[in-house]
């Protein structure tokens, strides 16, 4: 069936409703993906939790675990290559900009300006994202096995509804911390005159990233709310003609 | 008793029988032409819209739209898709009822394509806009760069050659819109206009800040560099001039056939030969040629978008033309010659 620009929606639906059968060792691949990063984020919360048991601080908890996070948040891109090799049926743009807005929290504030790393706001995404990671992938790896328990599927539809606007509460409190820090210093920004003839200043940058969070944040929210009467509540929902 | 026989035997018989003139009706005497009945059903729903009986078999899919419209004026002609399975392509205005794989009682699923608007308006504001706002920055106008240099004007002539350049290819444009093409589709979805539009407007904004800059600086290689790029993007105006209208000229006024297009006489139609569109090839070369004048990195980034969103239609269209002729030339490529 071929589909013209004004038909793109009916083709992705088709593709949606087609009836996938996985080779084998994609589905192998993607459960041994599942539990290691199952696996990679349990031993980041328990990481953190042995710190904060031990220290009874938060101070320095961050640099502790600073490595370990950086490589299993950044493996993570793999799942924008599975979705687009199609072996996992979600949409590449979804799965990207996810994938790049916490390697962008990672690598380009916490991971670069120092002086936050000591925030609360820090230890709050850190605590929904290894809350909500731990559940994704075990919710996967079950999935793949065909052996779900009810309270994972339970947990992976109801936690966000508050663990999504805390990570984004955590989030956006870091980047305005982090604000005056990049100010000082004019990190990552490049000033006129220059041979490219271009400029750019992290700081705005920053500021348009903050404020892009509230036309994008309702839309993952209501996406996932969407998600979860289908399958929780098994309403049968007649997608809007686009 | 007569018309049941015409009807048992229209229902057997291949329709170009019954040709597509209308034939005067003989009077007081049995029907001659047989009506279609014909029912629009939601296709998503399958909800029953609207019942039309005594349909002439002549009419076209527009008719029938211009029907459905009259029982429910909020959803205008252009604005329905008429298809005869509900995941299906769309029925074309032209397509006659009677020609179509029906019986005479033909069943249409009918969705709503949302507001639309007209071609004509989208490409004039997508072009009026950029035309606008580059000058806005060319002449410096208050609020955009610090105060001492309101209304100012650039101590350098590649700035004042950047101007010329932007202005007359969005001038070439227009005036292309208004004369020269012709587009098969007569709307598009209202939300493009938006889409579009913060697509120019927002890039042409952004080139038209630096290369106006009082802090620009000149291209790296001088005179030299400047004058090969300008020749550059003549040559691809002319060439994407050229094309335009022989695009126009394969198509004859009001008829919807398509033709496939060859090299004519122009010199630079003789792409055609290796590339199937080569209107988004001499597009590209402009672009290209005006990055190299004004050294400029925005600049270089909305060629490189243009150049993606170019290839795509470049290969939808190369796919629609390979799809339509048997006989299409092997040798053509979309947009790139043997590349792409």
């Amino acid at each position: 069936m071929v589909s013209t620009e004004e038909d793109g929606s009916v083709e992705e639906k088709e593709n949606n409703n087609k009836k996938r059968t996985k080779s084998a060792i994609a589905v192998a691949w993607l459960t041994f993906y599942n539990i290691a990063m199952t696996a990679g984020w349990l031993v980041l919360a328990m990481a953190m939790m042995r710190f904060y048991l031990q220290k009874g601080t938060h101070k320095g908890l961050y640099k502790s675990i600073a490595r370990t996070l950086k490589f299993f948040q950044t493996i993570a891109l793999i799942e924008v290559v599975h979705c687009a090799i199609g072996i996992v049926r979600t949409s590449v743009i979804v799965t990207g900009v996810q994938v790049c807005s916490r390697i962008f929290m990672v690598w380009f504030i916490t991971n670069s300006i120092k002086q936050i790393q000591n925030e609360e706001s820090v230890i709050l995404f850190l605590f929904v994202w290894t809350f909500t990671e731990i559940t994704r992938y075990s919710f996967y790896t079950f999935n793949l096995l065909n052996h779900l328990p009810y309270f994972i599927k339970w947990a992976r539809y109801n936690m966000f509804i508050i663990m999504y606007p805390l990570g984004v509460a955590g989030e956006l409190l870091t980047i305005y911390t982090a604000l005056p820090y990049v100010r000082k210093t004019g990190m990552f920004s490049m000033r006129l005159p220059n041979k490219y003839n271009i400029s750019f200043d992290y700081y705005y940058f920053l500021t348009i990233v903050m404020l892009s969070y509230i036309p994008l944040f309702p839309q993952l929210y209501f996406h996932m709310l969407r998600q979860r009467r289908k399958v929780l509540l098994g309403e049968i929902i007649v997608e809007k003609d686009e | 008793m007569d018309t049941l026989a015409l009807e048992a035997k229209s229902n057997g018989q291949e329709k170009k029988s019954s040709a597509p003139r209308p034939r005067p009706k003989p009077p007081k005497k049995a029907k001659r032409i047989v009506y279609f009945e014909v029912e629009i059903v939601d296709a998503k729903t399958k909800e029953k819209l609207l019942l039309l009986d005594k349909v002439e078999p002549t009419s076209t899919i527009l008719d029938i739209k211009a029907l459905f419209h009259k029982s429910n004026p909020q959803w205008y002609p252009a604005r329905q898709s008429l298809r005869l399975d509900p995941k299906g392509k769309g029925l074309k205005d032209e397509d006659i009822l009677q020609t179509l794989p029906v019986g005479t009682t033909a069943s249409f699923y009918f969705s709503d394509l949302g507001a639309q608007i007209a071609w004509g308006t989208v490409f004039l504001s997508e072009c009026y806009g950029p035309l606008l706002i580059y000058l806005m920055f060319y002449f410096r106008l208050p609020f955009i760069y610090a105060p001492k240099y309101d209304f100012s004007s650039s101590k350098h002539w590649v700035v004042h050659l950047a101007c010329m350049c932007h202005s007359f290819h969005y001038v070439k444009r227009i005036l292309e819109t208004l004369f020269i093409h012709r587009i098969s589709h007569g709307t598009m979805p209202l939300r493009n206009i938006f889409k579009n539009c913060s697509y120019y407007w927002c890039f042409a904004a952004w080139m038209a800040y630096y290369i106006n800059h009082p802090l620009y600086t000149p291209p790296y290689y001088g005179q030299q560099q400047v004058k090969t790029a300008l020749i550059i993007f003549l040559f691809c105006q002319v060439g994407n001039f050229s094309i335009n209208i022989a695009l126009r000229n394969l198509k004859c006024s009001g008829s919807k056939v398509k033709k496939i297009p060859h090299p004519t006489k122009n010199p630079f139609t003789w792409i055609f030969a290796l590339v199937s569109c080569p209107n988004y090839t001499y597009e590209l070369g402009s672009w290209m040629g005006f990055t190299v004048m004004t050294q400029c990195l925005p600049v270089a980034f909305f060629t490189i978008v243009g150049f993606v969103l170019m290839t795509v239609w470049a290969r939808g269209k190369h796919r629609n033309y390979r799809k339509e002729f048997r006989d299409y030339p092997t040798l053509r490529s979309p947009i790139l010659p043997f590349i792409l």
